[in-house]
C-alpha cells in the first residue's frame, strides 16, 4: 500500500459531524472605546475594524488611540500608580485574586470571543489560552505580599509605569502574561493589544471595573503599530515590556538608548524539534503536530525545524503524514477543529510566500488533502523535506503550520544544526536516553527545552530566549525581576 | 656609572598572548602630572576583532567546566595578584598619583573583589535558578547560562574598575573582550600577566587598550558579541550610540551609571550576562 492511499483511507475514517461552539456566549458590541482612567471612551485617531478571520465578517469598529490618548492614558497610569504602589501587597494581592476569579468565572465567554476575532480553535481557547491567564493572575496575586522572598532584596520597588505591547497570536494570555507580574509588583499599566485582536483586551477593561480594580492602575489603548510606537516612546513609561517580532523589538530596543527605560523583549524563534533513533515515537510524532501545528503554527516558540536523525527519518515522516492527514482544519469555534484560521490576510500573504521560497530554493512540500473553507484564511498544514540549512524556510520564521525537515547524524551534528540560527527561544528533543536527553538540554543555546513534550507554558515555569529572541523572562520568579526597579546606582539621577 | 633600565613594553593581551596592535600605532601615557610613563597600544577594528574571535573560541570550554574549576582559576587570579601588589600599587601610585594608602585600599579591595566573583559561580545557579512547581506531571528546572561574549568597557582607573567589571561577567562562564580605561592602560595589561599565569583560559578575557572612542563601537556593533558593559562610558552622546548599535543584535546591556566601586557590587553585574535556560521532562512509568 502506497503512503498516499494509506493516508486517504486513515482520514476517511475519521468523518465527524460538526460540533461548533455557540457563539452567543460573546457579547459583541458594535463599536469599542479606548480603557483610559477605569471609563471607556473614543479615541482621537480613525476608529478600525476587526474582523473575524475565518468568515471575514466585521466584528466590531475599534477606537485608534493617537498622543493625545496616549499622554491621557499614561497620566492616568502615573496617577494611579503612587496609590497602587501604596497599597499593602496583601491588598494587591487579593484584587488580583479578584481578577483570576472573574477570569474564570466568565472563561468560555472570553475563549469564545477569542477564538472569534484570533481564528484559534475553541479546543485550545477553552483549554489553554484562558485558563492559563486564569493561572497567570493566580500565581502572581500570591507574590504580591512576598515580594521581600523573592531574592529582589530586602525592599522590593516598582519600577513604575509599564507600557505593555503584545501580539495577535495568544491575545487574551499575553495580556495576562504582563498585567498580572506587573500588577502584582506595584505597577500600573498601559496596554496595547494587537491590531487584530482587540477584543478580548477590552473584555479584560470590562473585567477590571467589575472587579473594583482602582481607575488608572490597567488601561488599554487599542490601534495599529503607529499607536505601540507612540506609547513605547513617550517619556512617562518607564518599562516596556514586548512581545512580537524581533524587527520591532529591535527597534524598541534602539528606541529606548539614552532614556532610563527598562526593557524585556520576548521576540521570535525558530525553534528545533530534535528527534532521536530511539525516541518514543508515538509521542514524539503527536510532540512534533503539537510543535507545529498548534495555534496555526503562530507561537513564537514553534517547533519550526525538524531534526530527525537519519536511521528514522523514513519512519517518521510516513508517521508524520498520516497524522497530519486526520488533522482538522476549519470553522474555529468546532470543537473538533485542529487548525483554526490564519489570523489576517497580511499573515497568510508572508506564510505563502515563504512556503513559495521553499519550493523555489528546491525543497519538497506535501500537504494532506484538505478542504479549505471558500471565505476566510486559512492554510493546510504543510511538511517540507529536502530542506538545507540555508533555505529560507529553515532560517526565518514562518508564523504559519509549516514544518521543514532536516536531518542529522550524530548528536554534535543536531546540536551544531540546532544552534546554528540568531533565535534562542525553545528547543524539543525526544530521546529515551536520560544522559544524552539531559546532555542535548545543557547545549541547545534556548531559553526553554522541552525533552519529550513540546508547548508545554506555566505561570510558574519561566519563559524567554536567548540571542535574538530577546531578553528577560516572563513566569515564575523570574518573572519578577521585569518590574522590580534595578538598585544597583547609588546616586540619585541615574536610578 | 648607574645601571640603565630596562623598560616594559606594554602590548595588548588577546587570546592568551601579548600582541602589539596590528596598527603599529601606540599612544604616550603620562603619570599624574604629565610627565612620559610608557607608551600603550594604540588597538584598531582588527585587534578587536580578533579579540572577539579569541573569546568566542575559547566560550565552549570555559563555559563547560564545573563551576567550581572557574571557582578556582579565579581565586587563583586573587592569589596571583596578591603576590604581585607591590607593583601594582607603584602602578597605581604613578599612574593617578595616588597616596600610598589609597593605592594599597584599591589593590586590597580588587584582590578581595575577584575573591568575592571567585565564590559566586557555583551559587549562581542555586541563587538563581531552581525547581518550578508547574500544573502537571513534569519535572521542570530552570538554570542560569552565560550569554556568550561580552564586551565591557571599563571605568576610569588602573585596576579596581577593571577587576570590578571582568570578574562578574567571566565568573558565571561568559568570556569577554574589555577596553582598558584609555588614561590608565598600563596595569590593565599588567592585570593581564597575573590572568596569563593562573590558569585562566587563552581569550577567557582580552584587553584592548587605546581610545574608547573609537574601539567602543566596534565591539557594540559587533554581531558575534552578545552582551555589552558601558560602565566606563561617561560621554552621554557615545553611550546612545552604543546601546543603539548594540540593538542591532539585541546585546544585552548594562547602561552606564556612577557607581562607588568600593561599594558592594549588586548581583546584575553578573545577571544582566546571564540567561535562565528551563528545561522540561515528563514524569510517568
Amino acid at each position: 500500500m502506497t503512503p498516499s492511499k494509506d493516508v486517504a483511507r486513515t482520514a476517511a475514517a475519521f468523518e465527524y459531524a460538526p460540533a461548533p461552539e455557540s457563539n452567543s456566549i460573546a457579547t459583541i458590541r458594535p463599536h469599542v472605546g479606548l480603557f483610559i482612567d477605569g471609563d471607556f471612551r473614543d479615541g482621537s485617531g480613525r476608529a478600525f475594524k476587526t474582523i473575524n478571520p475565518a468568515t471575514e465578517e466585521v466584528l466590531s469598529e475599534v477606537s485608534e488611540a493617537t498622543e493625545v490618548d496616549i499622554d491621557r492614558a499614561v497620566k492616568a497610569a502615573r496617577a494611579a500608580q503612587r496609590r497602587w504602589a501604596r497599597l499593602t501587597g496583601a491588598e494587591r494581592s487579593k484584587f488580583l485574586f479578584r481578577l483570576a476569579r472573574i477570569i474564570q468565572e466568565r472563561a468560555r465567554e472570553i475563549a469564545v470571543l477569542e477564538s472569534i476575532d484570533n481564528g484559534k480553535p475553541i479546543k485550545e481557547s477553552r483549554d489553554v489560552d484562558i485558563p492559563t491567564a486564569a493561572a497567570h493572575f493566580f500565581y502572581y496575586a500570591g507574590w504580591a505580599d512576598k515580594l521581600e522572598y523573592s531574592g529582589h532584596g530586602p525592599t522590593p520597588r516598582p519600577i513604575g509605569v509599564c507600557a505593555a505591547v503584545i501580539p495577535w497570536n495568544f491575545p487574551f494570555l499575553m495580556l495576562a502574561w504582563k498585567i498580572a507580574p506587573a500588577l502584582a509588583t506595584g505597577n500600573t499599566v498601559v496596554l496595547k493589544p494587537a491590531e487584530t485582536t482587540p477584543l478580548t483586551a477590552l473584555l479584560f477593561a470590562e473585567i477590571c471595573q467589575q472587579a473594583d480594580l482602582p481607575p488608572g492602575v490597567v488601561n488599554i489603548v487599542t490601534g495599529a503599530a503607529a499607536t505601540g510606537a507612540e506609547l513605547v516612546s513617550h517619556p512617562g513609561i518607564d518599562k516596556i515590556a514586548f512581545t512580537g517580532s524581533t524587527v520591532v523589538g529591535r527597534q524598541i530596543a534602539k528606541s529606548v538608548a539614552g532614556t532610563d527605560k527598562s526593557v524585556t523583549l520576548e521576540l521570535g524563534g525558530k525553534a528545533a524539534n530534535i528527534v532521536f533513533d530511539d525516541a518514543p515515537i508515538d509521542q514524539a510524532i503527536e510532540g512534533i503536530i503539537n510543535g507545529i501545528f498548534f495555534n496555526q503554527g503562530h507561537v513564537c516558540c514553534a517547533g519550526s525545524r525538524l531534526l530527525v536523525q537519519e536511521s528514522v527519518f523514513e519512519e517518521v515522516i510516513d508517521r508524520l503524514k498520516r497524522r497530519m492527514a486526520i488533522l482538522r482544519v476549519g470553522d474555529p469555534l468546532d470543537k473538533n477543529t485542529d487548525i483554526g484560521a490564519i489570523n489576517s490576510k497580511s499573515q497568510l500573504d508572508k506564510i505563502t510566500e515563504l512556503t513559495e521560497s521553499g519550493l523555489a530554493e528546491g525543497a519538497d512540500s506535501w500537504s494532506p488533502e484538505c478542504t479549505l473553507p471558500a471565505k476566510g484564511y486559512w492554510f493546510a498544514p504543510t511538511v517540507f523535506t529536502g530542506v538545507s540549512q540555508a533555505n529560507r524556510i529553515a532560517r526565518e520564521e514562518i508564523f504559519g503550520p509549516v514544518l521543514s525537515v532536516l536531518t542529522f547524524r550524530t548528536p554534535k551534528e543536531a546540536v551544531e544544526k540546532a544552534n546554528n540560527t540568531p533565535y534562542g527561544l525553545s528547543a524539543g528533543v525526544w530521546t529515551e536516553k536520560g544522559s544524552r536527553s539531559l546532555w542535548m538540554a545543557s547545549q541547545l543555546r534556548a531559553g526553554v527545552v522541552w525533552s519529550n513534550t513540546f508547548n508545554r507554558f506555566d505561570p510558574a515555569s519561566p519563559f524567554g530566549g536567548y540571542k535574538e529572541s530577546g531578553y528577560g523572562r516572563e513566569g515564575g520568579r523570574h518573572g519578577l525581576t521585569a518590574y522590580l526597579a534595578p538598585t544597583h546606582f547609588t546616586t540619585s539621577g541615574s536610578r | 656609572m648607574t645601571r640603565l633600565s630596562v623598560n616594559k613594553t606594554y602590548k595588548l593581551y588577546i587570546n592568551g598572548q601579548f600582541p602589539r596592535s596590528e596598527s603599529g600605532r601606540s599612544y604616550p601615557v603620562t603619570d599624574a602630572k604629565g610627565d612620559f610613563l610608557a607608551n600603550a597600544s594604540w588597538a584598531s577594528r582588527k585587534d578587536a576583532r580578533d579579540a572577539v574571535k579569541a573569546a568566542r573560541a575559547a566560550f565552549p570550554d570555559w563555559s563547560g567546566r564545573t563551576a567550581y574549576n572557574r571557582s578556582q582559576v579565579i581565586y587563583r587570579i586573587a592569589e596571583v595578584l596578591e603576590s604581585r601588589r607591590g607593583q601594582f600599587e607603584d602602578e597605581i601610585r604613578s599612574q593617578e598619583g595616588a597616596a600610598a594608602s589609597l593605592a594599597r585600599k584599591a589593590v586590597d579591595a580588587a584582590i578581595d573583589r575577584l575573591v568575592w566573583y571567585a565564590g559566586w559561580s557555583d551559587k549562581l545557579p542555586q541563587v538563581l535558578g531552581g525547581a518550578n512547581p508547574v500544573a502537571g506531571p513534569y519535572f521542570n528546572q530552570s538554570t542560569p547560562e552565560p550569554s556568550g561574549v561580552i564586551a565591557v568597557i571599563a571605568p576610569k582607573g588602573p585596576l579596581l574598575g577593571l577587576v570590578s567589571v571582568i570578574a562578574p561577567v567571566i565568573t558565571s562562564g561568559n568570556t569577554c573582550v574589555a577596553i582598558a580605561s584609555e588614561p590608565h592602560p598600563l596595569s590593565a595589561i599588567t592585570l593581564g600577566e597575573v590572568m596569563a599565569t593562573s590558569d585562566l583560559p587563552a581569550g577567557v578575557v582580552n584587553l584592548l587598550t587605546g581610545p574608547q572612542v573609537e574601539l567602543a563601537p566596534w565591539l557594540a556593533s559587533h554581531m558575534d558579541v552578545n552582551g555589552i558593559d558601558l560602565t566606563g562610558v561617561r560621554d552621554a552622546d557615545l553611550a546612545i550610540s552604543l546601546e543603539q548599535a548594540a540593538a542591532e543584535n539585541l546585546k544585552r546591556v548594562r547602561r552606564s551609571g556612577v557607581e562607588d566601586l568600593f561599594s558592594a557590587p549588586d548581583l546584575d553585574r553578573m545577571t544582566t550576562y546571564l540567561e535562565i535556560k528551563t528545561v522540561w521532562h515528563p514524569m510517568g512509568l
